[in-house]
């Protein structure tokens, strides 16, 4: 029973750094119409930065100028690349920014090298905060927490209390009107692409030092970013956060708990077939919860489209 | 009212000039053939052979692609999946003594196929009923589930190491046991010539060009009265077939069948060359397919850094050329129709050549700064472009700067004549059209 806090707060910290991914991802989209595949090499980038200027100027300094780095050269792949590509089409945007996540995965390796690279968490946080019942929480993980309770706020005051928030929302929904009345929409677009990557890159910062910074955290994070913002809807800034928590908690709880399927078999009456390696469901049997954690989201994906198109929350069809 | 919106479509194919077999029609594939036949003659090495097979391998995969995204705009992020598990039953089958023994190897792609076209009859089920985003989400989580699975369920797919057969088992096919890479190239090129004469053919019939209806406006093909979600199943299952064809060859070629060749890379890697190669084309595929098999195996020898440049390529032809390498080819058929191409050369010399020195200087200073970069200390020698120096000499460095700059500049220069004459070339005389 002690466990369940601790898990409570590691699957927290998991969904609330997807969380961050995800909101940028998704306010990307729903101005866009299109899904950014390069969104988690934005985050990789946001940890390599941080990395390099942490050697040279400490951690807190990466953590301010490496997201401002990483939102300038998304906003330049809007401007000068989206931008251009977007008048072939959806699908050949979709197609590109897949082909930018693979060109900054070489281009990562080029310069950092292919392994990983010594990224850690500052000194001054490298303490314990408190502890549950013998179980100890490192600060690391609070700081994780509000950093990310944090950018959420944050958005969600300046999307819904301030002028520009009312622009963004205004130009989603009907980007001619805001035009003709007359604001600089492809500006706006530029802007929330660039800040949607700048938290993205925010997240790499703050993940690298626990996730560890090397040239695959992008693929390992990347199509689990676009199953959230699936799941939760698309374009739904709520159902992103209910969806990153959902799979933050699933996958720790899973990963966890070692729930057998030869328990859950045994239970449902079945007989356990002798000798177990000689059995054609031999893999069945020995499947356990923490060998499929991963693929989870994944389930919970295809599931979620086949009998829900349109997402938790969502209001439209993806 | 279906009855009838039905049956338009064979009128109009059958007013068209050019329906039914024409020695025009039939020509390019004897061509084709031919061509395959002789190709062994030319290059006789096991090697050469080995990156042919490959090669037909990687076209029949393509094509298949190409029916999903290019005929049926549908992207897929999962369609290694197909070919996988196709490969995987192929294999099982090489192991099944009692069975494979009276099998002839030629047939054993047949069964890829099926198997192939199964799965993607279970998936396409529910997949297809969207287009766009949520196709391309559902394709994704299933590519990563069965994936995934490929570890956990070690008894099908053998975990981490995977699965293995032995091809010469099979009954001997007049007398030929497939011991040779040679006999394995023949029935490549077999199946590699069939199987893209049906995937032409199917573009051709009713369901493909519905299929490129509902690609282009799915809402107006309905009103038609055809359903865009069974249009858009009969072409996944379709490409579902022609991947675990190619999925069965893989698994003849190389005996073999591993995680790798169901996961999200080879996926993405499928798109690349499909893309690379055009998809507003049926021979684009085909063109992506040699070109990139060429770049994998004659790159990947020269420079470590093959997939940066690939990688590159890619994101140039998305954002530059989107109708790929055969979109490019094929906007030089106005020229030559108006027999105007040979204007076209001058220029495209004149800022071509320029621009490849260019390409190539970069790619030169980029190995030099990653040679500097990365090479173990003291081992400062390095050979580019058959030249060896040391990279800590400043020389290498300035002449790879300064033909980079030099080459852009007067490509620059030579740019818009070469776009003034591509505008002539392209406009008839005499009409200021």
């Amino acid at each position: 029973m002690d466990l369940i806090f601790v898990n409570l707060i590691d699957g927290l910290v998991t969904g609330l750094l997807l969380f961050i991914l995800s909101a940028g991802l998704t306010l990307i989209f729903s101005m866009m119409g299109v899904l950014n595949f390069a969104h988690a090499s934005f985050y990789m980038l946001g940890a390599y930065f941080a990395y390099s200027i942490s050697l040279y100027l400490g951690f807190w300094m990466g953590l301010l100028i490496a997201p401002v780095i990483v939102g300038v050269l998304g906003a330049l792949v809007e401007r000068h690349g989206l931008r251009r590509v977007h008048q072939y089409g959806h699908v050949p945007e979709l197609i590109f920014t897949f082909g930018l996540a693979l060109l900054i995965e070489e281009l990562v390796q080029f310069v950092w090298g292919k392994n990983q690279v010594p990224y850690n968490a500052p000194e001054n946080l490298d303490f314990v905060a408190f502890s549950i019942v013998g179980n100890s929480i490192p600060a690391y993980k609070v700081f994780m927490i509000f950093i990310s309770v944090g950018i959420f706020l944050g958005i969600l005051y300046v999307l819904t209390k301030t002028r520009i928030g009312m622009i963004i929302q205004a130009s989603l929904n009907y980007p001619k009107t805001v035009e003709a009345l007359g604001h600089n929409v492809p500006l706006v677009f530029m802007g929330v692409f660039g800040v949607g990557t700048a938290l993205a890159g925010v997240a790499g910062v703050i993940a690298g030092p626990v996730l560890s910074t090397f040239p695959g955290m992008a693929v390992v994070l990347g199509s689990i970013v676009f199953v959230t913002i699936v799941i939760g809807g698309l374009g739904s800034l709520g159902g992103a956060l209910v969806a990153s928590l959902i799979i933050g908690w699933l996958t720790t709880f899973a990963k966890a708990y070692n729930v057998r399927m030869e328990d859950i078999l045994i239970g449902l009456g079945f007989e356990k077939p002798q000798p177990i390696w000689d059995s054609a469901w031999r893999d069945l049997w020995t499947l356990t919860s923490p060998q499929i954690a991963d693929i989870l989201p994944y389930l919970l994906m295809v599931l979620i489209l086949v009998f829900r198109p349109y997402g938790l929350f969502g209001k439209r069809d993806a | 009212m279906t009855e009838t919106a039905q049956k338009s479509p064979f009128k109009a194919s059958a007013a068209t000039p050019g329906s039914g077999v024409k020695l025009a029609n039939a020509l390019p594939w004897l061509i084709a053939s031919v061509f395959l036949l002789i190709m062994p003659m030319i290059f006789t090495t096991n090697s050469a052979i080995t990156i042919m097979n490959q090669m037909a391998i990687t076209i029949i995969f393509a094509l298949s692609y190409n029916m999903l995204l290019g005929q049926g705009g549908m992207l897929s992020f999962g369609h290694a999946v197909y070919m996988g598990v196709g490969g995987f039953f192929c294999v099982h089958i090489m192991n099944w003594d009692g069975f494979f023994s009276g099998l002839p190897l030629p047939l054993l792609p047949i069964f890829g196929g099926m198997f192939g076209m199964g799965l993607a009859l279970i998936v396409g089920s529910f997949s297809t009923r969207k287009a766009g985003t949520v196709f391309a989400m559902i394709s994704l989580g299933v590519g990563e589930l069965i994936a995934a699975c490929s570890v956990i369920i070690v008894a099908f797919f053998g975990g981490e190491e995977g699965i293995s057969g032995d091809r010469t088992y099979g009954l001997p096919f007049f007398d030929v046991e497939f011991f040779q890479q040679i006999e394995v190239y023949y029935l490549t090129i077999f199946w590699l010539v069939l199987s893209a004469l049906l995937m032409f053919l199917f573009s051709r019939t009713p369901v493909g060009r519905m299929a490129n209806a509902v690609r282009d406006n799915p809402e107006r093909a309905e009103f038609l009265g055809y359903s865009a979600r069974w249009v858009r199943f009969y072409s996944f299952v379709a490409a579902g077939f022609f991947a675990g064809i190619a999925g069965g060859l893989f698994a003849i070629n190389y005996e073999i069948l591993t995680e790798e060749n169901l996961n999200l890379f080879t996926s993405g890697q499928i798109l690349l060359v499909t893309f690379l190669g055009g998809t507003g084309f049926f021979f684009g595929p085909i063109i992506g397919a040699i070109v990139f098999t060429l770049l994998q195996t004659v790159l990947s020898l020269e420079t470590e850094l093959w997939t940066l440049y690939v990688g590159a390529l890619f994101v140039a032809t998305v954002m530059f050329f989107p109708g790929g390498l055969a979109g490019v080819l094929m906007m030089h058929a106005p020229p030559f129709m108006l027999g105007k191409a040979h204007l076209l050369v001058r220029p495209y010399i004149k800022t071509l050549i320029p621009a490849l020195i260019s390409i190539l200087a970069v790619a030169g200073f980029i190995e030099i700064l990653f040679h500097a970069q990365h090479a173990a200390i003291g081992d400062d020698e390095m050979t580019l472009y058959w030249i060896t120096f040391s990279h800590d000499n400043i020389l290498p460095w300035l002449i790879a700067g300064g033909l980079a700059i030099a080459g852009f500049w007067v490509a620059k220069q030579n740019a818009p004549e070469l776009a003034a004459t591509w505008h002539e070339a392209n406009t008839a005389t005499g009409g200021c059209r």
